[in-house]
């Protein structure tokens, strides 16, 4: 029975903004795709690249970075820091092989629910197209079928691609 | 040690329950490392639910609460309470959202009960890197800095010095009474302005709990909330305030006149050293050093001669004052300044003569004004037959400002009152887009003016022009407009048009909010916490905002903005001292390398580099805790308490409880 | 011990350079001091020894075994496994053994592309018959076995267990001669050991403590090559708009690089509890770039930012430079079939 993929996507949603953006889009009871999971930080601005390699290298197909509008910043300028790491990360996550679709940034400030509900919607179906990322099974497991000769106290796993 | 972590999984009544199936989530949990006791319950808010925390750390010596519910917006602090009572830091625990960001958001059982799984893993894995962490307690200076003495300032320092507080009250002009002070009479009672503001403006100067500096500037703010520490420019006005008497007779004497800009709008003049205008508070005149003929030139000094007092109160060398003051909270009341309506060249401005600001307006009906009160044109004699009075000039306008400026169709009403009341035969056309008067009585006065003979003109009008085509057009100004009832374009030939401009941010208002530490938004109006349920205070604590300044608007509203904050800072001298969020950053400076990355990171200047050592800190009590810093680091040496990057790892792990390969694998082959 | 008492050294090469055995001689006069103390039981670079010497060797016959070069072949891994095996402390000696190095760059591109650029598409190649290595041929004479080009690069604490790092490309002399007289004190006079799995010869912080440089408050408009500008001598280098790893990478050089106005590569790896050296470089670097404020319209924001983010036209390349094999993802996913390891 093979099942339809579901995208796993790690949401970094800021405390005063996308946070309770997402909040409201629960209290209007707006459905959309549950395929985003929700981590809180305080400001977008703590988001460090670290986090966002760390989910993708743990499973995740994508991750989404959702903070206040630029000017709206509960922290006056948090989410330009974030913008500008985003915007470089970006640009290595492409030699890095990661989709661009697969890592975004989305503005939704606390009274657009929809707009974030709508975000997740269109980034899971992004994401789904592109198929799941497994990075440690399809891209650090890879192999091209070796085989060691030499008797060595170790397991090699040998994968015949 | 291990910790031992108590869970409990909330149905929320069937808010959760019908889509999660709670007991399945509570027997996982139960089954997670460091897990020594799981429970699902069905309101874990109600006074049992928290029971129930409280008696398992009791017995249970639970080291770690986690709460799966509710979104901590709603009840993290409850929960925190919880923990406390039962013996655990509050601290220790962790909320998982499984409603708001789960149950609300789906029918698909599966997949929302194995969201629920991620979210409270995850939050199981966090609470484990948790530390205990203590609020910091800061005492409350009970001194209060007010700047800017317009309505909402003067409301705000009356309130807080009647309570038997002291107010520091800065105003930038010569005398507090801002906007209104320029008013003729206010809508929709018709109040004569000066009569209603000027005995608040004589509390203000003679209140025994107000300091009032005016011609005063604020050039730099350090300190946070309870201990800010503000260096005040006291302009010099060249007349000495301990001598003078305000008897005016230097003002008199003085042989030469200016057009007033400011105060007149213009329209009228004032002289070289002055008052801004008779009921000034203070009543010492200013001198207008750049079109004083002694400092220009060394000559004249009439007003020195005249001086009846003794010593003689004109100070010519005298100097710019830096006071420096300490205080607890801030109200900033700077409020606002009006469109430049000759960045609509087609109203032409500046260009025809007998347009007028709405501004320009008012000091022509003030019966103090420069023409005594009579309307009349720009040659300040002939009386106008005909006034068209153009609504929404610059705001609700795609290509100057979006928003409506609130105020401006009922004085634009008021206008069309008092042109009848004075001119009774004139016919006055209001041309408007919407007719927006929510107010109390304000309905009502638009009615009145309906029942007046007003011509509404539903339409914005596209420009004015002297270029005439008939006629019966030839010497006037041609207002054309498209009269949306009608569905016909119009030119209205009239005597006088006046333009109602939007109103705006101080053109400064940018740079005040930096140096106040907090943020103004793309319009250049202060940002509130909340714009529903928090709209006189700030994100930075301590600093709170009242009147224009946070948005256009009336007086009333602004009156009632200044008591707000002026009751929220005497809430906080009232506690006297206040504990603060531990939610912020610090820097090991044992291991920072002096890069300074850090340095440019923080908004609220919190981080200060110390050149003798070449390491950064951070001020702990400066700190809002936003973590921009923390992960801005390149060497890791900024920890952001509650929101570590072992914290939010060990999140990103839980997270993905089922995504995540057991073993890591090295890269094969 | 030998039969003369004298403790046993090693030094191997995985796929390196040949700089850290250079390195070693580095410490000038003082390697007469180690050829003193110490027997040599394998260091192919200086002296004719064979593998099966240390198969024959009894386990943990070698007292210390620096190892440097990455692990890039299996005949890397089963040289790393069986000196492991031999070896009572084994040293990740160097960056390429520590975190992987410049051969670890290769992560970035695919076992295809580097085949083809080396093999066949190339001008100075003439392989009509497209003939690339394999594991297994049949020669005329046999059977004929070399070893695998993996795909990936690794370090060489990811396939063995490892007792210490000793950071640098390479480690300076100071660092590896303050190493090997705590060994050699361990081994003569039963000093006590750093815990396995330290990093050593290096210090705990970022370079920018030991470099003398001018530092300010940090606003970057535009970043430059190394030869695009000649930079001020007293001023710190990441301020003049150059990318130096400095503020990133771990101390212990004496930032000996940006005295000579070339900014720090990272060759030191990530200071202590940083956990990928790269995504925090970037993390720091981003954060200062001085374009884009709160009141611009999103698009113009992006705009500018982005303008400057494009002055760095190899993120993955500068900020991973060494410490790519032990970055959070640690190779890029290669797509695409046109063998050069390219995005199609």
């Amino acid at each position: 029975m093979s099942k339809h993929f579901e995208p796993v996507i790690v949401g970094f949603l800021c405390n005063w903004c996308s946070y309770r953006a997402a909040d409201l889009a629960g209290t209007a009871r707006i459905h959309y795709a549950p395929n985003m999971r929700p981590i809180r930080v305080m400001c977008s601005g703590r988001v460090d690249p670290q986090f966002v390699l760390k989910a993708l290298k743990d499973g995740a197909d994508g991750v989404m970075i959702a903070g206040c509008h630029p000017g709206e910043c509960h922290y006056v300028e948090g989410n330009i820091k974030a913008l500008r790491r985003f915007l470089l990360l970006k640009r290595m996550l492409t030699q890095l092989g990661v989709e661009e679709e697969r890592v975004q940034l989305v503005w939704a400030s606390a009274s657009e629910g929809i707009i974030l509900a709508e975000a997740v919607d269109r980034m899971t179906e992004e994401v789904r197209d592109l198929g799941p990322l497994n990075w440690q099974e399809n891209v650090l497991g890879r192999g091209n079928g070796h085989v060691v000769s030499i008797q060595v106290e170790t397991e090699l796993e040998s994968e015949e691609v | 040690m291990s910790e031992r972590v108590g869970v409990y999984i909330c149905h929320c009544g069937t808010n959760i329950a019908k889509t999660v199936d709670v007991e399945e989530v509570a027997t996982w949990a139960g089954e997670q490392p460091n897990v020594v006791c799981s429970r699902e319950y069905k309101f874990m808010c109600s006074s049992l639910g928290q029971d129930l925390i409280e008696e398992d750390i009791k017995e249970q010596g639970l080291t770690r609460v986690v709460v799966a519910s509710c979104s901590p917006h709603m009840h993290e602090k409850t929960f925190r309470t919880a923990c406390e009572r039962g013996g655990l830091n509050p601290f220790l625990f962790e909320m998982a959202n499984i409603r708001e960001h789960d149950s609300w958001t789906t029918d698909d059982r599966e997949a929302a009960t194995q969201k629920a799984k991620a979210l409270t893993n995850a939050a199981i894995e966090r609470v484990v890197h948790h530390n205990p962490l203590e609020p910091l307690p800061v005492e409350i200076n009970p001194n209060t800095l007010v700047v800017g003495g317009g309505i909402g300032g003067i409301s705000a320092a009356l309130e807080l010095a009647d309570a038997g507080h002291h107010v520091y009250l800065v105003e930038r002009e010569p005398s507090i009474g801002g906007h209104m002070a320029q008013l003729d009479k206010t809508f929709p009672t018709l109040d004569c302005s000066a009569c209603i503001l000027t005995p608040k403006m004589v509390d203000v100067g003679q209140h025994p709990n107000i300091t009032l500096l005016t011609w005063s500037e604020v050039e730099k703010l350090d300190g946070f909330l309870g201990n800010f520490t503000a260096t005040i420019r006291k302009k010099a006005r060249y007349v000495d305030e301990e001598h003078c008497t305000g008897c005016g007779i230097c003002i008199e004497k003085c042989p030469f006149k200016v057009v007033d800009n400011v105060f007149e709008a213009g329209l009228g003049t004032r002289k070289v050293i002055y008052r801004p205008f008779p009921q000034a508070v203070p009543k010492y005149p200013v001198i207008d050093v750049e079109n004083c003929v002694y400092f220009q030139r060394g000559k004249c000094k009439a007003c020195q001669i005249f001086c009846p007092t003794e010593p003689n109160s004109i100070d010519f060398e005298q100097q710019d004052e830096m006071i420096q003051i300490e205080v607890g909270n801030i109200i900033l009341a700077t409020g606002y300044d009006l469109f430049d309506v000759s960045r609509i060249p087609q109203y032409g401005y500046g260009r025809l003569a007998n347009v007028f600001t709405s501004i320009e307006f008012e000091r022509m009906v003030n019966a103090s004004g420069p023409t005594d009160g009579k309307i009349v044109m720009r040659d300040m004699e002939s009386t106008p037959k005909n006034v068209a009075i153009v609504h929404c000039v610059g705001s609700r306008d795609e290509n100057y400002h979006k928003y409506c400026s609130k105020v401006c169709c009922m004085y634009s009403l008021k206008f069309a009152h008092l042109i009848h009341e004075r001119i009774p035969e004139a016919e006055v056309y209001n041309c408007y887009i919407d007719m927006r008067t929510p107010g109390k009585g304000y309905e009502e006065f638009y009615h009145r003016l309906l029942e007046e003979g007003t011509h509404f003109i539903r339409g914005k009008v596209a420009d004015v022009s002297d270029v005439a085509r008939t006629e019966t057009e030839e010497g006037k100004l041609i207002v054309q407009v498209e009269d949306t009832l009608i569905g016909k374009q119009r030119r209205i030939p009239v005597d006088m048009v006046i333009l109602s401009p939007a109103m705006e941010a101080k053109p400064d208002s940018k740079e005040v909010s930096q140096l106040f530490k907090m943020g103004c938004d793309f319009d250049g109006f202060f940002v509130e916490r909340h714009p529903k349920l928090d709209p006189v205070a700030t994100m930075t604590e301590g600093i709170f905002i009242a009147g224009a300044c946070q948005g256009p608007k009336d007086v009333p509203d602004t009156v009632a903005q200044g008591a707000a904050a002026a009751a929220r800072v005497a809430g906080l001298i009232n506690r006297g001292t206040v504990m603060m969020e531990p939610v912020r950053a610090s820097i090991n400076q044992e291991a920072c390398s002096g890069c300074r990355i850090c340095n440019t990171m923080c908004p609220y200047n919190a981080i200060i580099f110390h050149e003798d050592r070449k390491v950064s800190e951070v001020l702990t009590a400066l700190c809002q805790g936003c973590g921009t810093c923390v992960a801005a680091c390149p060497s890791g040496v900024i920890t952001g308490a509650h929101f570590t990057n072992d914290q939010v790892l060990s999140q990103i792990e839980g997270i993905l409880w089922d995504v995540r390969v057991e073993q890591e694998l090295v890269p094969g082959d | 011990m030998t039969e003369n008492g004298k403790p046993k050294l090693a030094m191997y090469w995985g796929a390196s350079c040949g700089g850290c055995e250079i390195s070693i001689l580095n410490i000038h006069e003082n390697i007469l001091v180690v050829d003193e103390i110490f027997d040599v039981a394998f260091f192919p670079c200086i002296a004719d020894f064979k593998v099966q010497h240390v198969k024959d060797y009894p386990d943990e016959y070698i007292d210390v075994c620096l190892f440097n070069g990455a692990i890039r072949t299996s005949e890397n891994e089963e040289m790393a496994k069986l000196l492991r095996q031999k070896s009572k402390v084994l040293v990740a000696y160097g960056s390429c053994a520590y975190e992987g190095c410049i051969p670890a760059l290769s992560n970035l591109t695919s076992k295809e592309a580097t085949f083809n650029a080396v093999y066949l598409d190339n001008p100075s190649i003439d392989n009509p018959e497209g003939v690339l290595p394999q594991p297994v041929s049949n020669v005329p004479e046999g059977e004929l076995e070399i070893p695998v080009f993996y795909n990936t690069v690794k370090s060489l604490g990811q396939v063995v267990e490892v007792d210490y790092f000793l950071p640098g490309c390479p480690p300076e002399p100071p660092q590896i001669w303050a190493v090997l007289q705590v060994v050699v004190a361990a081994l003569t006079q039963g000093a006590p050991l750093p815990p396995a799995g330290s990093i050593i010869g290096a210090g705990t912080s970022a370079v920018c403590e030991e470099c003398p440089l001018d530092k300010h408050e940090k606003t970057i408009t535009r970043f430059y090559r190394p030869y695009e500008i000649t930079p001020e001598p007293n001023l710190c280098l990441l301020e003049q708009g150059l990318v130096c790893m400095g503020p990133a990478t771990r101390n212990g050089c004496g930032a000996l690089c940006p005295q000579v106005g070339m900014g720090c590569r990272g060759c030191y790896g990530p200071p202590e509890g940083v956990i990928d050296q790269g995504a925090k470089m970037l993390s720091a670097i981003a954060s200062v770039i001085g374009a884009g404020d709160p009141s611009m319209e999103e698009d113009d924001l992006e705009r500018e930012i982005q303008a400057v983010v494009d002055t760095i036209p190899d993120p993955a390349g500068t900020f991973y430079r060494f410490s790519m094999a032990h970055s959070l993802l640690k190779r890029a996913q290669v797509n695409g079939g046109n063998g050069k390891g390219e995005l199609s």
